[in-house]
């Protein structure tokens, strides 16, 4: 009986509404808006904000990447025909890392050599990574033909290689991919197994692993390919040599990574004489990430909330002009027994039916609009459900807040003074 | 009769009203000590030049507004003491209104216009449709309920707001010129209707300056400076 009650009350408050439709329609506009563009706005901070932490969480929150740097250039004389760059982690770095750090699991090496790779016709330009086995298990990408190497054929030092799938694609695209040889410099290497390669979309922050890398036994690269690389560019030579470009350390708990970090740090400022390596920590730039986000959602926030203000006054506005129109329905209502608050419930009843249509129109927009852009910018956009709960209860709200005071205005005219209205 | 205990007493009385309306800071006495008792079963003219303070007893007889002083008795209570809330109750239970410019709610039809006090003492709609359609049956408008007020002539307007006014069969009737809007022989109609009802046992207080439609009434009250002037007419 109550319930009934009630709905017939919001059906009569609808029925009040749709005597003005582009009236009512156009209060709710500013609704609509604000929370189109609230949903809209977060769907889009959400979608980016995700795809940020996903390409940090792939970079591993408990790794420490210690990258080789080229120190900034000496001003040398200009007629020197050769130069010879040496910086970079040792392979000493890496064993003293090992062996000085216990909360270190695992450390991974890595040396990277750029080399054109054959195999018959076909060629690629791949960024050989020698590597131990243990590269597998920190990067973990999904294995789809084959076999990683093993700690065997880094002692045995074979001459195996892992391909990603984008390189096999393009290296042996119409063959049978494991067992082939292909040709690196002046060797062949045995494809042993292949990869899925997952690269980020790009950029500032990259995942250790390129679409283009092909992994071999750090022992092996290290015998083939040793530590100078020389390069031929305009009539001078450069020469750079360096031993290992990548230290990727793999720490215990969560909690180890900062301290440790700090720790390698120092530590390699003692043996280093330049600068020639960088620390990141994925996790630090994780962080970062969060605070980034959640900075945005507050400034998305505000923006919303001045929105969905202005369509708060804009329903106000309208419900004032509503009450003095019909002042003189008020009065009648009055004089036949409705209570205050009956006229207070009648009217906050259509202030709070204005605003929800135009919460829910605004929804479809909120939703709307992310899609859209998905579909044509191919921007990632995220619409969580806990947006689109707030959006209704933050329109239900901006209904009950604006509407009281017309309500109240309503229901404390003088009924005699209400009758006399013309 | 005055001295039937307010409890018991089944019409309305007024027990030397006053009503004092602050303008600025000047005081205007509108009522000066008026008693009146309105019988159970009578149909009474409030007549008197304007300015005597007809409308003041009509807003005060209607609940609208509450004495400066003095005792009105109305549904076995005295009234003029109550709050806001209370007085609606009493507006919704024992009075009905037909004023001069029928004062319908133009978006709702005739059945929902007859419906509306129903809808405020929670009648069940099944319940309030049915009541409605005799109401209007009874006026005479069986046929027009899914009219709306602007669909109607006058005089079928003032019909729609008299059932309206009786859906909750109320203790007394309050007619505010009820005819002042309509032409000679529409307005004699309606006072045909409100005779009827009258005979029919309803009690009716109508408040109007035209002698000829006070006629119709059987007692007739004259105001004048806000107090009571004479009475004509005799105990029925």
């Amino acid at each position: 009986m109550r319930q009934s009650r009630f709905f017939r009350d919001i059906q009569l408050g609808v029925k009040n509404l749709m005597l003005h439709k582009l009236r009512s329609f156009l209060t709710t506009l500013g609704v609509v808006f604000g929370v189109g563009s609230v949903i809209a706005m977060l769907a889009v901070g959400e979608g980016a904000g995700r795809q940020a932490l996903e390409e940090i969480r792939k970079l591993g929150s408990h790794n420490i990447i210690v990258s080789a740097m080229k120190p900034v250039e000496e001003t040398g004389s200009r007629n020197v025909r050769i130069f010879r760059s040496i910086y970079g982690l040792l392979y000493e770095d890496a064993r003293r890392v090992r062996e000085s750090f216990p909360a270190v699991r695992q450390i991974v090496p890595v040396k990277v050599v750029r080399k054109e790779g054959r195999l018959g016709k076909r060629s690629l330009e791949l960024r050989v990574v020698g590597t131990t086995s243990d590269w597998f298990q920190l990067v973990r990408r999904p294995l789809i033909a084959g076999r990683a190497f093993s700690r065997l054929d880094t002692e045995k030092r074979a001459n195996v290689m892992v391909l990603t799938e984008y390189g096999a694609r393009r290296l042996l695209a119409t063959k049978a991919t494991i067992g082939e040889f292909l040709r690196v410099g002046g060797d062949y290497f045995e494809v042993i197994g292949i990869v899925r390669s997952e690269s980020g979309v790009g950029g500032s922050i990259q995942t250790p692993d390129r679409q283009i890398d092909a992994y071999i036994p750090l022992s092996v690269a290290r015998e083939r390919f040793g530590d100078v690389f020389t390069q031929r560019t305009s009539g001078s030579f450069t020469s750079e040599r360096v031993e290992l470009h990548q230290l990727i350390v793999e720490v215990k708990t969560l909690e180890d990574v900062e301290p440790t970090a700090a720790a390698i740090e120092t530590m390699l400022a003692r043996f280093h004489k330049k600068k020639d390596y960088r620390i990141s920590v994925p996790l630090a730039l994780l962080r970062q990430a969060e605070a980034t986000k959640r900075t945005f959602n507050i400034v998305l926030g505000s923006i919303a909330g001045i929105s969905l203000l202005v369509g708060g006054i804009g329903i106000m506005n309208i419900m004032l002009a509503s009450v003095t129109e019909r002042t003189r329905e008020i009065g009648i209502r009055r004089a036949i027994g409705a209570k205050r608050r009956q006229i207070v419930a009648q009217f906050l009843i259509e202030t709070v039916v204005l605003s929800m249509v135009g919460g829910g129109i605004g929804i479809g927009i909120g939703i709307l609009i992310p899609w859209l852009i998905t579909r044509f910018a191919g921007m990632p956009t995220v619409v969580t459900a806990s947006s689109l709960a707030l959006s209704v209860g933050i329109s239900m709200c901006v209904g009950l807040v604006f509407g009281i005071y017309p309500a109240l205005r309503a229901a404390r005219l003088d009924p005699i003074e209400a009758l006399r209205h013309e | 009769m005055n001295n039937i205990p307010a409890n018991r007493f089944r019409g309305a009385r007024m027990e030397n009203i006053s009503k004092v309306y602050r303008m600025g800071d000047q005081q205007v006495r509108a009522l000066a000590g008026v008693s009146a008792v309105f019988e159970p079963g009578s149909f009474w003219a409030v007549m008197g030049p304007s300015g005597s303070g007809k409308s003041t007893m009509l807003n005060l007889l209607g609940c609208l507004d509450r004495p400066t002083d003095g005792r009105y008795i109305l549904g076995g209570r005295d009234v003029s003491v109550l709050d806001d809330d209370e007085l609606s109750d009493i507006r919704l239970k024992h009075l009905g209104f037909i004023f001069q410019s029928f004062n319908l709610i133009p978006q709702l039809t005739v059945e929902e216009n007859i419906q509306l006090p129903l809808y405020y003492l929670g009648w069940s709609p099944d319940r309030s449709t049915d009541r409605a359609r005799e109401l209007a049956e009874m006026v005479g408008l069986g046929d027009r309920l899914g009219h709306r007020p602007t669909e109607l002539s006058g005089g079928q307007q003032q019909r729609v707001a008299i059932a309206r006014a009786l859906a909750n069969d109320p203790t007394v009737l309050l007619a505010d010129e009820p005819t002042g809007n309509l032409d000679t022989a529409t307005g004699e109609e309606i006072m045909g209707l409100l005779a009827e009802l009258n005979q029919q046992g309803k009690t009716i207080i109508m408040v109007t300056h035209d002698r000829d439609v006070a006629a119709h009434a059987r007692q007739c009250l004259i105001l004048r400076d806000g107090a009571v002037e004479r009475i004509e007419g005799g105990v029925h």
